[in-house]
């Protein structure tokens, strides 16, 4: 797909009393939920930063449905939602769990691996902004080595980051991608592909968060452009038994093309402490995936 | 007429949900749970029943499952027991906060650790303060009825809020004894179609359990409770239309067991209620005036009820199958606290505890603990509480 006109009346989606912190990514990725699905989606969202962000009762800043679940249960209430509404013929709604990192990776993983296995139909959307945020800047599994968190507060999180993306191919689902906000026009079309599917689709959605990643609230963009420019993120979909690479990411195949992964890092404060043996591992990490992407190409 | 058959208390509970027409079920197999899915996923593969069975990763998933497709329109059914409500117990407060009609069945059994499969009521005691209407069946028949009549009063529009139905592990749960069910186009016309606060079907904006300020909080809380009030008048609404549709007798919140003229009742609640009833009759036989108020619906707790009832008695044997470690059985606290709203010269109020992680009571351990009630009652000297254990008292 080519660049679509993004809809503009998106920016009517998030309406006044959102309570995110300024050039947080959870708004801008809800924009272009709007843009594919209108008025017409349900989101399941579990404790994170989401449940605080959508508003108080008794408003809500977004223009959709909004089930407030428990932490480990964004997949089986959208399971339950789903199921429902099919029994009852209601066609015309997408139903979505929109899950943190931790609500996926971590304690709700048993259930996204639930549902994903009996293959109900909803979209599952993990925003990774690699850490617990709603309780104050956490590791999560999906936390990269090397970051700051503040259960990680002197050393940094010393294990790897967890690829949930790959855990889902696993699965056998019917469609799982990555995407990023830095990258919107890729993330609807993404939408728009995996709108089309039936079954269980997920999308794993990356999230520079200026608070927790300790940046100038103006780079999110930038920062998520890094990440795939650097290779460090890339930008896929799986379908029919293999990855196609995104066009954002396509040049990013060639080491050659690919902007050092310190430029990445030095923009973020809780990179601070890397040395040039975490620098080496970020790289070969780098490399290591890349391989894989290209393997199943 | 309907139906008879000889079902097992989980075939009963299975055979309610059936006829209740439940669109979706979610469960999860725990052990004595098990055979209540087992026979409803039997119900859905043969055609029986037009419902979505799903098969889920876990307990808090199963009542999550269900949670998500209540409020998405459907009609669901679930059921388990102990470590399996414990592991759910999040979603089941979330349930009620909601207002999502929703049934459960809680087949009974004792809390680990020590692994224990037999039952008592700790598990189901554990989910008293979370704003379920709570009934607890005797028999395999009340199983079954109680099941059925939870549907009504949860999409009851003054009430709005899910119903857990216990029965006993093993005790009901597997001993085969004969149900009676009603006809399945009466049970149609008298349960009507689902009716639930709000429907989230994409049809119109809507939050559900956003974050809220304190007072609007306390306001959520407030609004149960006042459900719970009205669910007292609900439940007894409920019981009388069905008592028409099955010939079978009303019973009430609290039954009445030989309670009307006697001296001494004794309180209880589930399957040893039986046991209790065979006691009682033998020991007016030896000229004892004693009576059984047996519990039927603890949540809302029938308190007003059974002070009625009690009030002019000499004295109330609670007998409790858990504690609230550190203090009493949930049974007599809810009772004493039951009769000082009313009064402040009470009767004689005793609780005992047994029973405990399925430990056989029989009607003779019954008389005993009644017959020194009655003497320590005429004698002045009652002790407030006591454990029963292996034939003995422990205080
Ligand atoms: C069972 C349970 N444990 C812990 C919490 C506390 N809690 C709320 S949000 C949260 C972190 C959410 O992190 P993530 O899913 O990554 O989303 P984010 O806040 O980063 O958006 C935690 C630990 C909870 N609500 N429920
Ligand atoms: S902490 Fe980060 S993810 Fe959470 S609301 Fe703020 S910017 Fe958004």
């Amino acid at each position: 797909m080519s660049r679509p006109p993004l809809p503009y009346k998106t920016r009517d989606v998030v309406l006044p009393g959102d309570a995110a912190c300024p050039g947080c990514p959870i708004p801008i990725a809800w924009k272009v939920l709007s843009a594919v699905f209108g008025d017409k989606m349900i989101l399941v969202i579990p404790a994170s930063c989401s449940s605080v962000v959508v508003g108080m009762y008794p408003g809500n800043s977004l223009r959709a449905s909004v089930i407030h679940v428990p932490f480990a249960s964004a997949a089986a209430v959208a399971s339950g939602v789903s199921e429902a509404l099919k029994k009852r013929g209601v066609t015309d709604v997408q139903v979505i769990a929109w899950a943190g990192d931790g609500g996926t990776a971590d304690i709700g993983m048993a259930s996204l691996s639930g549902a994903a296995e009996r293959n109900h139909d909803f979209i599952y959307i993990m925003y990774d902004n690699e850490a617990y945020m709603n309780t104050g800047i956490q590791r999560s599994s999906s936390t990269p080595r090397g970051a700051w968190t503040t259960t990680t507060p002197i050393i940094g999180k010393s294990e790897e980051k967890k690829d949930v993306a790959k855990i889902m191919i696993a699965h056998g689902v019917p469609y799982v991608a990555t995407a990023s906000v830095g990258y919107v026009h890729d993330f609807y079309n993404k939408l728009v592909r995996a709108s089309k599917i039936r079954g269980f689709r997920f999308i794993s959605l990356h999230a520079p968060c200026p608070i927790g990643w300790r940046f100038d609230p103006r780079y999110t963009v930038k920062i998520a452009r890094l990440a795939v420019e650097s290779g460090l993120w890339v930008l896929y979909e799986y379908y029919d038994g293999k990855i196609h690479l995104s066009g954002p990411s396509r040049p990013y195949v060639d080491p050659s093309k690919r902007k050092p992964v310190e430029e990445y890092l030095k923009l973020q404060g809780r990179f601070r402490r890397i040395d040039d043996e975490l620098l080496k591992s970020i790289q070969e990490y780098v490399e290591k995936n890349w391989e894989w992407v290209k393997k199943h190409m | 007429m309907g139906l008879k058959l000889v079902l097992t208390g989980n075939y009963a509970l299975a055979y309610a949900a059936k006829v209740a027409r439940v669109n979706v079920v979610a469960a999860y197999p725990i052990t004595p749970q098990t055979s209540v899915v087992e026979k409803l996923a039997e119900f859905i593969e043969e055609g029986e029943l037009d419902a979505v069975m799903i098969r889920v990763e876990s307990e808090h998933s199963a009542l999550a499952a269900c949670f998500g497709a209540a409020l998405a329109g459907a009609r669901v059914f679930t059921a388990t027991s102990s470590q399996g409500l414990l592991y759910m117990h999040e979603v089941v407060h979330w349930a009620s906060r909601a207002r999502a009609p929703i049934v459960m069945g809680i087949v009974t059994r004792t809390l680990g650790p020590p692994w224990n499969i037999w039952p008592d009521h700790t598990d189901y005691m554990d989910q008293r303060d979370t704003g379920w209407i709570m009934s607890f069946a005797m028999d395999n028949q009340e199983a079954f009825d109680l099941t059925l009549q939870a549907f009504k009063v949860s999409e009851d529009p003054r009430v709005y809020l899910p119903v857990m139905v216990g029965i006993e592990g093993f005790i009901l749960g597997h001993t085969s004894m004969p149900v009676e069910i009603p006809e399945q186009n009466l049970v149609d016309e008298w349960l009507g179609p689902r009716r639930q606060p709000y429907v989230v079907d994409g049809s119109e904006y809507m939050a559900i359990g956003n974050l809220a300020l304190p007072e609007d909080t306390e306001e959520f809380f407030m609004d149960i409770q006042n459900a719970m009030e009205e669910a007292r008048k609900v439940v007894v609404e409920v019981e009388e239309e069905y008592s028409k549709i099955t010939g079978r007798p009303f019973k009430g919140p609290v039954e009445c067991f030989k309670c009307e003229d006697a001296k001494y009742v004794a309180i209880s609640m589930g399957a040893w209620s039986g046991d209790l009833m065979e006691s009682v009759s033998q020991l007016r036989d030896e000229g004892y005036s004693v009576g059984l108020l047996r519990i039927r619906y603890y949540r809302p707790f029938p308190g007003d009820y059974i002070f009625e009832k009690a009030n002019s008695t000499k004295g109330v044997l609670v007998f409790d199958r858990a504690i609230s470690f550190g203090s009493y059985g949930p049974i007599f606290l809810d009772t004493a606290a039951s009769f000082l709203k009313h009064t402040r010269k009470t009767p004689y109020i005793k609780n005992v505890v047994a029973g405990i992680g399925g430990v056989n009571i029989t009607s003779d351990d019954f008389s005993r603990i009644l017959k020194r009630f009655v003497h320590e009652v005429e004698s002045d000297g009652v002790n407030v509480f006591e454990w029963y254990h292996k034939g003995k008292v422990v205080r």
